[in-house]
């Protein structure tokens, strides 16, 4: 809703943005005439919001074509550079924070905790410039743009995703990495945990067996709200990397102030943000029998 | 963007005694956490660097060995793009511009866009926390729905989507990145005063018939202040993150300003070229700023929440 509102009050002639500020008067009125763009924005919305419901998205301003034909391509390229990036993050911030966790306050912690909280707070065209220079420019070992060309193998794609993809691990390591350190010293303290080592079993056991499925449960939770946050991240690293998603389409989108595409890719980011929170819950309970009893009393 | 359950690991604990109990123990108290802070090396090395670019953003011109403008345009043009060398350290951007004090003077503009837009923030945060944490009920649904809504959409795109509303300037950064930051901190105060409102100072306070408002802001505030604290240097980190970010989009600072996400922006088109040093230099002063907020927060919050 809200960015429904924010996006109404966008002000400015989008026959103007499309056509350049050189264009003739007349030509930019007769664009504005046939786009619809001279009426008022409630009339704009509430046609947008009438399409929606009916499954149509509507006209792209700037690109004059269907937005549903500009947001799915966009969508899956997003996804895969999201999806590199989760499938090296993860694993790399689990074991990290379960490392710092099993070391508290010794120098592995400490250094973990602190890389993690570094490299999470720079920002994510920091990181892309840095990984550029040192990989693509000194080393000369990966290609500058993320876009592979076409018809390339999965394996070239995976090549040219991975600085994009490694840009978005450095900020997404720390938090993860720090819900995972928290959940686990959280079980270390647990008394099941003392009750496990005074049945006598072995600190591995202990640990495979008890400490982290218990531990790694919040970190579900963090992986899931992170994905909301990644769009924000999506915009830089994709204009970055001259690479077409979900981000990029967006920034595009609002330069040439293109109200309909601008609010089906907010629709979009919200609605998949919704469902991974959704996705996130039912994790949750699949694997903390406790919450899914405590619904059922 | 610290996670709901962080910011509840962070508000769990109470902040300071009762205001009412022994004034010299709180002195003391507060002398044995300053103490502790100045052992803290984190904390220290984040003073370090953050001191040291508030020095150049103060001292811009003395320090700057050239003009970050660039004064005389031919001359200027003649020096474009030269590499790190004695006389430019950092070498020359694509219209000559010495980068080095580029870098200095870019501290400027981010350590005003920065705090002021991590105060604006926090204030607002504050108000929203105790009005919504105090009252509870129905003010509490009205003021927290519209900020669970909020908090679903990732800042930058906000900002952006702002921004271009309000056109982008300087000033129209601060008050954006301020009025996102807002329900995030809301958020944090809502539940520390949440805990609090409960203890007995509050209820005597009431029976004493104290106005709300004085409730709020005397009694349950400065209570309060240690999580408050803690989560304007957590803040004003990420919004130098925000800062830079929409500044680099194009939607913050505008140019000839030597801000430093422009600066990477203008120059980036040229990497591919091989000219590294006009974009890897602001990168490493952005880097280095962040970094250094952040271990000041964490000092902080060690400190604090003992």
């Amino acid at each position: 809703m809200i960015i429904f509102t924010a996006a109404q009050v966008l002000p400015g002639d989008v026959g103007r943005a499309i056509l350049g500020p050189f264009a003739d008067d007349r030509a930019v009125e007769q664009l504005n005439e046939e786009l619809g763009t001279n009426r008022s924005v409630f009339v704009q919305y509430a046609d947008w919001v009438g399409g929606v419901l009916r499954g149509d998205l509507g006209d792209s301003y700037a690109f004059r074509r269907p937005v549903g034909d500009l947001l799915w391509p966009a969508l899956e390229n997003s996804a895969k550079l999201a999806l590199l990036a989760f499938i090296v993050v993860v694993p790399l911030a689990v074991v990290g924070g379960v490392a710092a966790a099993l070391a508290q306050g010794r120098l592995p912690d400490r250094l973990i905790s602190i890389g993690g909280l570094s490299a999470t707070a720079i920002p994510e065209f920091v990181w892309a410039v840095l990984l550029i220079i040192v990989f693509a420019l000194w080393l000369d070992v990966l290609p500058v743009s993320a876009q592979a060309p076409a018809g390339a193998g999965l394996l070239t794609e995976a090549k040219y995703l991975l600085l994009p993809a490694l840009a978005l691990v450095f900020v997404l390591f720390g938090y993860i990495a720090r819900m995972a350190r928290a959940g686990t010293i959280e079980t270390l303290d647990a008394d099941y945990t003392r009750t496990a080592y005074l049945k006598g079993l072995s600190r591995r056991t202990v640990i495979r067996r008890h400490v982290l499925r218990n531990s790694l449960l919040p970190t579900i939770a963090v992986v899931a709200t992170q994905v909301g946050y990644l769009f924000g991240g999506l915009v830089v690293i994709e204009l970055i990397f001259n690479y077409h998603g979900i981000g990029e389409l967006l920034f595009r989108a609002v330069q040439q102030q293109d109200f309909p595409l601008i609010q089906s890719t907010v629709l979009l980011i919200g609605v998949v943000y919704l469902a991974a929170t959704l996705v996130a819950d039912l994790l949750y309970s699949l694997l903390n029998p406790r919450i899914r009893l405590a619904r059922d009393e | 963007m610290s996670t709901p359950e962080e910011r509840a690991v962070l508000v769990e604990r109470p902040g300071l005694g009762p205001p009412e109990g022994d004034r010299e123990a709180v002195r003391v108290a507060r002398r044995e956490r300053f103490r502790l802070l100045l052992r803290s090396k984190t904390f220290l090395a984040g003073v370090l660097v953050v001191g040291a670019w508030a020095v150049c953003a103060i001292f811009a011109p003395l320090v700057a060995p050239y003009d970050p403008l660039g004064g005389n345009l031919a001359e200027e043009i003649g020096n474009r793009l030269q590499a790190p060398s004695l006389s430019h350290p950092f070498g020359t951007d694509q219209l000559g511009r010495d980068v080095l004090s580029r870098v200095i003077a870019g501290a400027r503009d981010i350590l005003t866009v920065a705090p002021l837009a991590a105060l604006l923030g926090t204030v607002l945060g504050t108000i929203i926390g105790l009005l919504a944490g105090y009252f509870r009920g129905a003010v509490d649904e009205v003021i927290m729905r519209p900020v669970d809504a909020f908090l679903a959409i990732p800042p930058v795109i906000m900002g952006l989507v702002v921004l271009t509303a309000l056109g982008p300037s300087k000033w129209a950064l601060v008050v954006v990145i301020g009025i996102l930051f807002a329900p995030i901190i809301g958020r944090t105060v809502r539940a520390a005063v949440l805990a609090e409102r409960e203890l007995e100072y509050v209820e005597a306070a009431r029976l004493r018939n104290e106005r709300s408002p004085y409730i709020m802001f005397a009694e349950i505030l400065p209570n309060v202040s240690a999580p408050i604290l803690v989560e304007f240097t957590v803040r004003l980190g990420y919004a130098v993150f925000t800062a830079a970010t929409l500044s680099f989009l194009g939607f913050g600072v505008q140019p000839p300003a030597p801000d430093w996400g422009l600066q990477i922006q203008e120059n980036y088109i040229t990497i591919n070229a091989g000219f590294w040093w006009g974009t890897l230099f602001p990168a490493l002063a952005i880097a280095s700023l962040v970094v250094g907020v952040n271990m000041i927060a964490d000092g902080l919050a060690r400190v604090l929440e003992r």
